[in-house]
Order: structure tokens, then sequence, then C-alpha cells
């Protein structure tokens, strides 16, 4: 991540050409995965499950302090990966094509990915906080988790789809 | 001291404060109009003393007369006044202080101006200084947010909070940390003056992450546990924007970060206007 990094994807793979490009890359798909975790963590709850559905709450009062704790640095990491995500992307587009496809196989890939953390470390071990309040949590957890796991494979398809090689259009 | 107890207490005033008191808060006030005021004197003097330099950015100085805006907002007029009865309006006096201020001062350069307007002996004076022992541990990272996130939970879980209500002195000391300690940890992380010990990447993101969180961490303790003499809606309105006002300028201080490490990483052959236009 520091200057020096930032020059370092280059020296990967195919050598050290100055307008290296990063078709189907491994920078593409960080960016994605980055900015995906993020946007689940920043955004999905916050927008969503705050303040539209209004099922979570600010703060349960009910958290353990560790929890607590854990919660903030989630949350503090969830906007830092989602701006990382989002400057990887301009980086991968001032070198040359982004492809489109395999960036957004690996957001849908990040997203899952973190919704299967949440619901089941933040939601069941930890207990930071729960789906819903005063209902039988089962049918949600089930339907967090299921969901969850379903764009967890759903993004893995795609990036497996969009794999460097294959012919795509 | 005597600080009120539970807001059904705030309507009139704290206390009623004796002559001598009264004297001190307005002298405490005359200062920061005389900082401010000066402040912004040196600057556009600065400004004049080099423009037979290159052209200075004119955002940089919009961002000096914003920030010190913010700061004056902070500790004089509606804002300041409210906030010695009000628990909420005293968190957006501190945004405005501790984070807003700040950021906007530090973006403004005013160590660059200093560095063009000096005659040469004074700037490496300056230069001498800023390379030394004490500006290279207060301006790390680590020990700039340790004073900024270590000043706030110490004021907000301790008696010093009630205590700032009733001594100017605490008042007054509380206030000018807030601000310095603000103005160290932006410059640290994002600033664009010179910084001879400038931190890497790696460290400055662990310590802005580490920084988000413990405020985060603290605007939702204050929710539950808020200071004594703060009532139960007023804490909880007031934590509320400490933890979303506070997430607004941290997400700004991210891609401040961000954009440094982007403008660096630049590849070669890339010249920075095609990179700029977005090619």
């Amino acid at each position: 991540m520091s200057t020096a990094d930032a020059g370092s994807g280059r020296g990967s793979g195919t050598g050290a050409a100055p307008h290296r490009q990063d078709r189907g890359g491994r920078r593409t798909v960080a960016s994605g995965f980055l900015f995906g975790c993020g946007i689940a963590a920043s955004m999905v709850d916050l927008f969503i499950f705050h303040l539209g559905l209004q099922w979570h709450h600010f703060y349960d009062l009910s958290t353990p302090e560790v929890a607590l704790a854990a919660d903030g640095v989630f949350h503090a990491v969830g906007w830092f990966i989602t701006v990382w995500g989002l400057f990887l992307l301009a980086d991968v587009r001032r070198r040359g094509e982004v492809a489109w496809r395999r960036w957004a196989g690996a957001v849908v890939t990040g997203v899952g990915a973190f919704q299967l953390f949440d619901g089941v470390i933040n939601h069941k071990v930890l207990g930071i906080h729960q789906i819903r309040y005063h209902v039988d949590l089962l049918p949600y957890d089930l339907a967090w988790i299921g969901g969850a796991a379903l764009l967890l494979a759903v993004g893995a398809l795609i990036l497996w789809r969009t794999r460097p090689g294959r012919a795509t259009g | 001291m005597g600080h009120r107890h539970g807001t059904g207490h705030g309507t009139g005033p704290p206390d009623a404060p004796g002559m001598a008191d009264g004297l001190g808060w307005a002298v405490a006030d005359g200062a920061v109009v005389l900082l401010l005021a000066g402040a912004s004197v040196g600057y556009a003097v600065a400004l004049r003393a080099s423009s037979a330099r290159s052209p200075w950015p004119a955002g940089r100085t919009l961002c000096w007369y914003a920030g010190l805006g913010c700061v004056g907002a902070a500790l004089l007029g509606p804002v300041a006044e409210a906030a010695r009865a009000s628990f909420t309006a005293h968190m957006l006096g501190h945004l405005l202080l501790g984070m807003i201020g700040p950021l906007l001062l530090v973006m403004s350069a005013p160590v660059t101006l200093a560095l063009r307007a000096l005659p040469a002996t004074a700037a490496r004076s300056l230069t001498r200084l800023l390379r030394g022992r004490y500006v290279r541990v207060l301006t790390h990272p680590v020990v700039a947010a340790a004073l900024n996130a270590g000043g706030l939970w110490l004021l907000y879980t301790t008696p010093l909070y009630p205590l700032t209500h009733g001594s100017v002195l605490a008042h007054s000391l509380v206030h000018a940390h807030v601000l310095l300690a603000g103005y160290l940890f932006a410059a640290a992380m994002v600033g664009p003056d010179p910084d001879p010990h400038r931190a890497s990447m790696p460290v400055r993101s662990a310590v802005l992450i580490a920084f988000i969180a413990a405020h985060s961490v603290l605007a939702k303790w204050l929710y539950a546990h808020p200071p004594a003499g703060v009532g139960r809606a007023d804490g909880e309105a007031g934590a509320q924007l400490m933890y979303y006002g506070g997430d607004t300028v941290d997400v700004v201080l991210i891609v401040l970060l961000f954009s440094r490490w982007y403008a660096a990483g630049r590849p070669r052959g890339l010249d920075p206007a095609r990179s700029a236009a977005g090619r």
C-alpha cells in the first residue's frame, strides 16, 4: 500500500511495461472485493436496516463492551476499504481498460463474504446486535446467512467465467 | 464549579457567575478574538509577501479562512452560548473546533506559505524547528492520534466535562487542546505541508482506522453513559451527532489519504494532466 507498493503490481506477471494493463488482473479483483465488503459493512447495514426498515437501532444498549470495541473496528475498516477499493479501481482505469464484468463479480463476492461474516460472527458469535428484535430469529438468520452464501456463490461463478485467458466479450 | 444535575435544572444559566468569573470569561473570549484576527491578518500578510512567487492556489486561502470561521463559530457566538447548557450544541462546537476547522486549516498549507513568505534565514530556522525532535514526536501519527482521541476520552469519561462549564481555565485549556490535537492529527495524516518525518502509508492507515474506531466506540459509549449533568435525550442526540458527524469527516480523511497515495503511485509514462483529466 505504500508508494513503492503502488508500482509493485507492475512487476508481477507480464513484466514491467510502463502501461501495464490490469485486464482481469489481481488489482481489479482486489478493488471489487474490497469495495463489495466495504459497501456491505458501511452502507447496506446503515441505509437499509438502520434508517430504512429500522429493525436495528443505533445501539441496542445490551452489547458487551468487547463486542462494542470490535464493532468500532469493523465500522472503521468498512469505510476504509470502501474508499480503498474505489481508488484501486481508479488506478486500474488509468493504466488501461477495466474488465467491468470481472470487477462486478468481485463486488458481489465481497458483499456475500461480508454478509456471511456479519451473519455468523457479528450476530451470532459476538452478539453485537441481532437482525430484528422481539421476533423468532431463526428464519431471519437462515435468510441472512443463506442469502449471503448465495451471493458468494454467484460472485464466485462470475469470477470463474471471467477468469483471465478465457475468451469473453 | 457547581455543575447542573440533569436537564430538569437546565432552564437558567448553570450558576450565577460572580463579577470576577464574568470577567474571566470575557478575557477568554477577547483572547480568542485576538488570536483569530491575528491568524486572519497573518495569512494575508504572508500571501502579500510571497506574491512575487508562483501563484498560490485560491482553494488553500479559502480553506484557511473557512477553518478560522469554524473555530470562531465553535468558540464565540450562538453555538458557544448554547453549548453551556446543551450537550448537543457542545458536540456541534467540538466537531467544528476539533475536526472540521483543523482539517481546513491543515489543507491551507500554512507552513508552506510561511516558508515562501519568510526571508531565507528565518525560513531556514523554521525548517530546522520542524526537523527537530519535538515536532518529530508530536507529528507522529500514533502520538497525534493518542493526543486527539485520548483527550476526548478524558474529557467525557472523567469529571473534566462538567468542570469546563465552571472554570474558565479548564474551559480554555480543553478547547485549546482540542483544536491543537485536531490540527496535529490532520497534519500527520493528510497534511500538504512538508513533513520530513512523514509516516508510511500502512502506519497512517492503521492509525486512522484505530482513531475512527475509538471515536465511534466513544460516541456509542456516550449514548449509553452521558457525562454528569447531561440529560438522557440531550446525551443521545449529542452522541449520535458525534458518531455521524465524526464519520463524515473521517470518510473525508480516508479519501484525502488515498488521493495522496493515488497521486504518488502514478505509473511512469502517464503525465499528471492526462490522468487528472480522467484520460
